[in-house]
């Protein structure tokens, strides 16, 4: 058999292989970016679906106790009760009033959550139309 | 003095606009004072940027809060290694920072090259420096970082500043983004001579020769900058891991990949003249995803958890790597009859292929992290609907890919040029075969049943194997010859080939990466609200909450939990995990505390006190094998550097040789 031919095969075959891990893994591992007012309209079928939803953490909300962090995530009006029971350490962006981004999935009534991802809002840089509100003097560049 | 500032930065705009015009015209009506103005003007964007440079510098170690930048970035209390830290706090300074580095490089290539390559110079000025007018336009117009606050009249004088972000304040990140930077940044000297030789059809090879020394060097810095990077993640960010899959990781991990390819695919075209389109493809999307990485990050594309400004820079960024992209695919288009391939492939089991299958996964590992940082786009794009893939599903793709490298890592390196020979295959391939077999069945034994973590360990056994013959049979060898011992015979053997032999090193050092990464299929974890007094156990350990303390300093005020450890009764170490909450900025951070070990990390983090019971809430981990990542990482410098020292003798590459005659191909191939 020819040289290239040979390694046209080969090559194909890795690549196929790959791209099969790649695309088996996509189902299973996917989750849809919703805001709190889409979760709440979906269907039971949607909501077992892993989700990724959006939001700020309400302040006074979060409560730990053992293992367990329970807290409220607003976004605008609406509100979610959040359950974090995994082992990896929250980051320490994960406070009172900061932007969280929080996997999961619904159950009962409550999201429970796998990972959680937050920001501060006031620390970092600024997004535009936002002002940091710490003591007097302090002051955030606002581009 | 803010307005020298602003203004150097001005002027190096201009200047450096001034120095790609002056180059280009001088190429093409071949004047040579305007071809010497153009690197003259190098120079003085190098002392502009300097000058601004320093002047942002003074501000920040002098509190000067006027300055916006120092404001929003820096406060009084911090000690002055974090004040000049500041300089990369932000977009602003991380941006001057890219225009520092930039200009350096550029410098140096100048003035290295004052002789040297003359056809080629002005082409590689101006595409350095199109690259330095790119970030300075950002510095100058969105993003200038002198700009002032407006006082007096009713606007209270800043007291103090913002403080730099507390998560930055740790050694690592004093040097990671400079040492990312200085590798990221790199890339645009090979980039330019590429270019350079493109435009001009050098004969040969010649900006091959000039850019590996750059290419290696650079690669270094790469290595380094995403290892502190983990190191930093794990130790600080405390999210109990060195590497998350998020974006930031990802996009600064993608020119690693194809830098790795190069550096191997650039033998290829050493040795055979072969792949040379493909170099230029890899040398072009190196650099660019240095680009696109500095874009990602900064344009707040995909959310991650490193929160990076959100910012309106993005577009400017888009349209410079469209202008760059397209005009690289120009110039290769047009000149593939001049990077056609001199000798062809011939087997499946033969060097060249072993290097086409490196380029290959990696390639292919390049595409995957790609693909699956950009899904929320690419989905966004396609079905309306956001969707992202997690860490597992990188894990998935990538430990496969992972084991496919290190196997070609073993194999690669010892199959002969052209054709292997069944007999050469099995004399260097048995013993290694077989103690990778006899280790994994000896491990299955042990009770270690995990797939991957059996194949790693086996083939980690294997490659050692390999790299260990290899430097036996040739230090043997000189020993003989020379009456020298075993270990001058090795020391005399690298010598004699830095490149082949520092090659090995490195490999050495990733497989030792690979033990400690195999490692985590055996983490362990345990939360637990601890009662003061009361042992909880993870693993062998025995742990104990004995206090609960506080304090304060003047940067931030603390809370430790002194956690007594036990194995087998007897006291092996007292931690102290800490939560501060930092005076400026209101911050909390954690400071977890690490007991290293060679075979496990003991990793214990102070949660929180518990809402109601106000007990702590302590978070122990097991990270096996993590100190090896570490150690692999220092034999990988080791090796690395080792490449970079000329070797004693000087090895023909001459095309001949190796294609020539079957005895003489032999030799070079063992």
């Amino acid at each position: 058999m020819n040289g290239k031919i040979k390694f046209g095969m080969v090559i194909t075959f890795v690549v196929a292989a790959l791209v099969l891990v790649a695309y088996s893994g996509t189902g299973e591992s996917a989750s849809y970016f919703k805001t709190i007012p889409e979760v709440e309209k979906m269907t039971d079928t949607e909501k077992s679906r892993k989700l990724r939803v959006g939001g700020l953490v309400e302040a006074g909300s979060i409560k730990r106790s053992g293992s367990r962090v329970d807290f409220v995530l607003v976004d605008g009006e609406k509100k979610m009760k959040i359950s974090y029971s995994e082992n990896e350490p929250l980051p320490d962006t994960f406070k009172d009033g900061s932007q969280a981004l929080i996997d999961g999935r619904m159950g009962d009534g409550v999201f429970h959550a796998t990972k959680i991802a937050a920001k501060c809002a006031s620390k970092y840089e600024a997004k535009p139309g936002q002002n940091y509100k710490g003591n007097g003097s302090v002051y955030v560049k606002q581009s | 003095m803010e307005n020298i500032g602003a203004l150097a930065i001005m002027l190096a705009f201009c200047l450096a606009i001034y120095s790609v015009v002056a180059s280009l015209a001088g190429a093409w009506k071949k004047k040579p004072f305007l071809i010497a103005s153009g690197e003259r003007a190098v120079v003085a964007v190098w002392a502009l940027i300097m000058l601004a440079t320093g002047i942002l510098l003074y501000a920040l170690v002098t509190s000067d809060f006027r300055y916006a930048y120092v404001a929003a970035h820096s406060n009084r209390d911090m000690p002055w290694y974090y004040k000049l830290s500041s300089w990369w706090g932000g977009q602003e300074g991380s941006l001057l920072l890219w225009n520092f580095v930039l200009i350096w490089y550029g410098f140096v290539v100048v003035l290295q090259n004052k002789k040297r390559h003359r056809a080629m110079m002005p082409y590689v000025v101006a595409t350095l420096m199109a690259t330095q007018v790119f970030f300075l336009t950002l510095n100058v117009f969105p993003a200038s970082p002198f700009e002032m606050l407006a006082q007096g009249r009713n606007i209270i004088e800043v007291q103090d500043g913002n403080g730099l972000n507390p998560l930055l304040q740790y050694w690592t990140m004093l040097i990671h983004p400079p040492i990312l930077y200085l590798g990221y940044v790199g890339f645009v000297v090979p980039f330019a001579f590429a270019l350079g030789s493109l435009i001009t059809r050098q004969p040969g090879d010649q900006w091959i020769f000039t850019t590996r020394r750059w290419a290696i060097v650079t690669w270094i810095f790469q290595s380094t900058g995403v290892l502190l990077g983990a190191g930093w993640a794990y130790a600080v960010l405390g999210w109990g891991g060195y590497w998350g899959w998020d974006p930031v990781e990802n996009v600064s991990f993608l020119p690693w990949l194809t830098s790795t390819a190069f550096l191997h695919s650039v033998m290829m075209q050493e040795k055979k003249g072969m792949m040379k389109v493909w170099n230029m493809v890899l040398v072009a999307g190196t650099f660019f995803l240095c680009i696109f990485g500095t874009f990602m990050t900064r344009s707040g594309i995909v959310a991650s958890v490193h929160a990076f400004a959100s910012s309106n820079i993005g577009n400017y960024f888009l349209v410079f790597l469209t202008l760059g992209v397209a005009l690289t695919i120009y110039l290769i288009l047009g000149r593939l009859d001049y990077l056609k391939s001199e000798s062809e492939l011939e087997s499946v089991v033969s060097r060249e292929s072993s290097f086409l299958f490196n380029n290959l996964i990696l390639l292919a590992s390049c595409f995957a992290i790609l693909w699956g940082t950009l899904f929320p786009v690419i989905s966004e794009a396609v079905t309306g609907e956001k969707v992202s893939v997690d860490a597992p599903w990188f894990n998935r793709v990538n430990i496969p890919i992972g084991l496919f490298l290190l196997f070609l890592t073993g194999v690669g390196p010892l199959l002969a040029w052209r054709r292997a020979s069944a007999e050469g295959l099995r004399r260097n391939f048995q013993w290694p075969f077989i103690g990778m077999l006899v280790l994994m069945a000896g491990l299955f034994a042990w009770g270690i049943h995990h797939v991957y973590a059996l194949m790693t360990f086996g083939l980690c056994l294997f490659v050692t194997m390999t790299i260990a013959q290899e430097f036996y049979k040739g230090a043997a060898a000189i020993g003989t010859k020379e009456s020298m011992n075993l270990v001058r015979g090795m020391v005399e053997l690298t010598h004699r080939n830095t490149r082949r032999y520092g090659g090995y090193l490195v490999h050495m050092g990733i497989v030792i990466m690979f033990i400690g990464f195999a490692g985590a299929a055996f983490n362990k974890d345990s939360t637990v609200e601890a009662e003061q007094g009361k042992a909880f156990q993870l693993g062998r350990y025995d742990l104990k909450v004995t206090s609960v303390n506080s304090g304060k300093t003047d940067n931030y005020v603390w809370q430790n939990a002194v956690v007594e450890v036990r194995v087998g009764g007897e006291l092996i170490t007292t931690r102290q995990p800490e939560r501060r909450i930092y005076s400026q900025s209101q911050q909390p951070v954690g400071a977890v505390s690490i007991y290293r070990q060679w075979n496990e990390d003991l990793y214990i983090n102070f949660a929180a006190l518990s809402s109601e019971a106000q007990k702590p809430i302590i978070q122990t981990y097991i990270f096996p094998l993590v100190s090896w990542i570490w150690v692999g990482y220092w034999v990988l410098l080791f090796g690395s550097l080792v490449c970079l020292v000329p070797s004693k003798v000087k090895l023909s590459y001459a095309r001949t040789e190796v294609v020539g005659i079957a005895g003489k191909h032999e030799k070079v191939a063992k």
